[in-house]
């Protein structure tokens, strides 16, 4: 007799833990099959399809959309493209973010004029940036021309310039998240111990031995991290390069995410436009889950 | 999730620092620190020439805003305008620049509320209930935080377009929330996750419903964890360009960051215009940087520590 209540009371109690989890979970389930699994399986539907995305007819062309992306030359630039940006990325904002972190954590307070200026181009939108940049980087009348007559040079033109286009973006892109990653830094050295700052000092070490044999090896998983998102960031990059050069000159600031759109949006052929949006995903999802991967194999990060 | 005592380390380093010059050590240390001095104003000079780069353009802008039209063409780009009279900023502001600044006041003011209150009720159950598939929703949940949005926006078109959603500011608002879900319930989860049981089992006790708890209770202390999530996610809704741009079309109904694009194809020769706009369009959070400059900072990285 008890123990039969005492189970149909567990029983109870359990049911109601269900229907209230059910409740309290349900807006955001609903809200992301609405706007993130559906929109997934649609847009691999429509891959299959050849439609213009205003008139009712979708005639389905089976795999010919994929078989014109995998030999689309275009695409695989633009790929191409996005790799680069990726590789500079990393090369260039990692090691400044951790200096400048480095520069703040060694300076303490008295610093914090740095901290906030350095601070202040995150606060920008990617397409104010990118507008910024557009007439910062102008040949007539732009910053680095201005620099480079005061030395007597002549006019740069950098965001006309096929060859030289993509490396000027991708110093914006840098102007753009090197704070972030100094602000990323910053607070992984707030999380180390200061026990251990004050045992290497009390031992002698110096500034650079404290940051080469001390420091960087407890920062390595925070690095490794700061490394994976800047990897998917610029896989998934659009705002600004669309703002800055609409990917030219010609294709060469092309990207994955401006090819996408100029053939969905621009050309109104959103059958293959689909299939680009889905080859980047794949593309996404594999180069994302190699790296974690292997990242986390040869780490200690938990 | 949020760190303390990053202001309070700085400053027992500091401490530290006065403790170790002020012992005055021997020959052999004063060498090193001869080094160590040429060291620190090489980092000084470094730094100071990041200062330049990352301040430079914003120096640029703010200059030629307030430039006449050909005035800049004529002088270079750096000299001192002639008046500092704002006429291309009044220009702006009754050029339309309120109806762009209201429509985004609203969208982030709608779009947050909701999603806060939302990504809240999700948390709790995912932290603090003992259900089989508390873990597997949340790893749904979560990884779509690494999902590219491009691959959703034929088909989001597609949806507000049938909802009669299309053109108006109410087309952003679902895809906003929907998209800062994942970072916010995985936030959420873990703050909510450090609340002590034992209040919730007092209160359980006395006979005090899940639902009554969750108002109650779990709510108001999460109350820091939601003003973090609020930052971090109102900075990017409020600067948000791809949705905005697909799903709108008339001037009246987009929010800040196309209003940049249309001054542009109003203006476009008129550099001193545009960098008018675009420093009315970054005040904004320039100033609410300058308010609750700590806050600001630290929502900003909770986003970044989902590596």
């Amino acid at each position: 007799m008890e123990i039969t209540r005492r189970q149909t009371l567990r029983v109870q109690r359990q049911s109601q833990t269900w229907t209230a989890a059910a409740a309290f979970l349900a807006p955001v389930l609903i809200l992301l099959g609405v706007y993130i699994a559906y929109p997934i399986i649609s847009s691999f539907q429509i891959s299959l399809q050849k439609w213009n995305g205003i008139s009712a007819d979708r005639v389905f062309v089976g795999m010919a959309n994929w078989r014109q992306l995998a030999s689309d030359a275009g695409f695989w630039a633009a790929f191409k493209n996005n790799v680069t940006i990726m590789i500079l990325s990393i090369l260039v904002q990692l090691p400044i973010g951790l200096a400048l972190a480095t520069f703040l954590d060694f300076g303490g307070r008295r610093l914090n004029v740095f901290k906030v200026m350095w601070f202040v181009p995150l606060l920008m939108s990617s397409v104010a940036i990118g507008f910024l940049f557009r007439y910062a980087l102008a040949t007539n009348g732009g910053v680095v021309s201005t620099i480079s007559r005061l030395f007597g040079g002549r006019n740069v033109d950098l965001l006309g310039s096929p060859t030289k286009a993509l490396y000027a973006v991708i110093g914006v892109i840098c102007w753009q998240f090197v704070p972030f990653y100094m602000v990323y830094f910053m607070a992984a050295y707030t999380g180390m111990s200061f026990d251990i700052f004050e045992a290497a000092t009390i031992d002698g070490a110096t500034r650079g031995q404290y940051f080469w044999r001390i420091a960087l090896p407890l920062l390595a998983p925070s690095v490794k991290s700061a490394a994976i998102l800047s990897m998917v960031g610029s896989l998934k990059y659009f705002d600004l390069i669309y703002v800055m050069t609409g990917g030219g000159p010609g294709t060469s600031t092309e990207i994955m995410a401006t090819y996408m759109y100029r053939y969905s949006f621009k050309n109104f052929n959103m059958g293959y436009g689909s299939t680009v949006a889905c080859g980047m995903f794949i593309l996404i999802s594999v180069i994302a889950l190699a790296t974690m991967r292997l990242i986390n194999q040869g780490g200690d990060r938990a | 999730m949020t760190r303390q005592g990053g202001v309070g380390d700085a400053n027992i380093k500091d401490k530290l620092r006065r403790r170790r010059s002020s012992a005055g050590r021997d020959a052999v240390v004063s060498g090193s620190r001869l080094k160590s001095r040429v060291s620190w104003a090489a980092a000084f000079v470094l730094a100071l020439g990041w200062l330049a780069v990352s301040f430079l353009p914003f120096a640029f802008m703010a200059i030629n805003a307030f430039k006449g039209k050909f005035e800049m063409l004529v002088k270079g780009v750096f000299e001192m305008p002639e008046s500092w009279y704002p006429a291309n900023f009044i220009e702006a502001l009754t050029g339309g620049y309120w109806s762009f600044f209201k429509n985004s006041v609203v969208v982030v003011a709608v779009a947050l509320t909701a999603l806060l209150f939302i990504s809240a009720c999700a948390s709790y159950p995912l932290a603090r209930f003992r259900f089989a598939l508390a873990k597997p929703l949340y790893g749904l949940i979560v990884a779509c935080m690494s999902i590219p949005i491009h691959i959703t926006l034929i088909p989001v078109f597609k949806m507000t377009t049938q909802m009669g959603l299309y053109d108006t500011i109410w087309a952003m608002v679902g895809p906003y929330i929907a998209f800062a879900v994942p970072i916010s319930v995985f936030i959420l989860t873990s703050f909510m996750a450090a609340i002590p049981r034992e209040i919730e089992e007092s209160a359980e006790i006395d006979g005090c419903s899940k639902y009554r708890m969750f108002f109650r209770i779990i709510l108001p202390l999460s109350t820091p964890g939601l003003s973090t999530l609020a930052i971090y996610n109102g900075v990017n809704m409020w600067n948000e360009f791809i949705f905005a741009y697909t799903l709108t079309q008339s001037q009246k109904n987009q929010t800040l960051p196309l209003a940049i694009w249309q001054f542009q194809g109003q203006y476009s020769m008129n550099t001193p215009m545009i960098m008018a706009v675009l420093t009315l369009t970054v005040l904004p959070m320039i100033l609410l940087f300058i308010v609750f400059q700590d806050k600001l900072v630290k929502g900003l990285t909770a986003g970044a520590v989902k590596g």
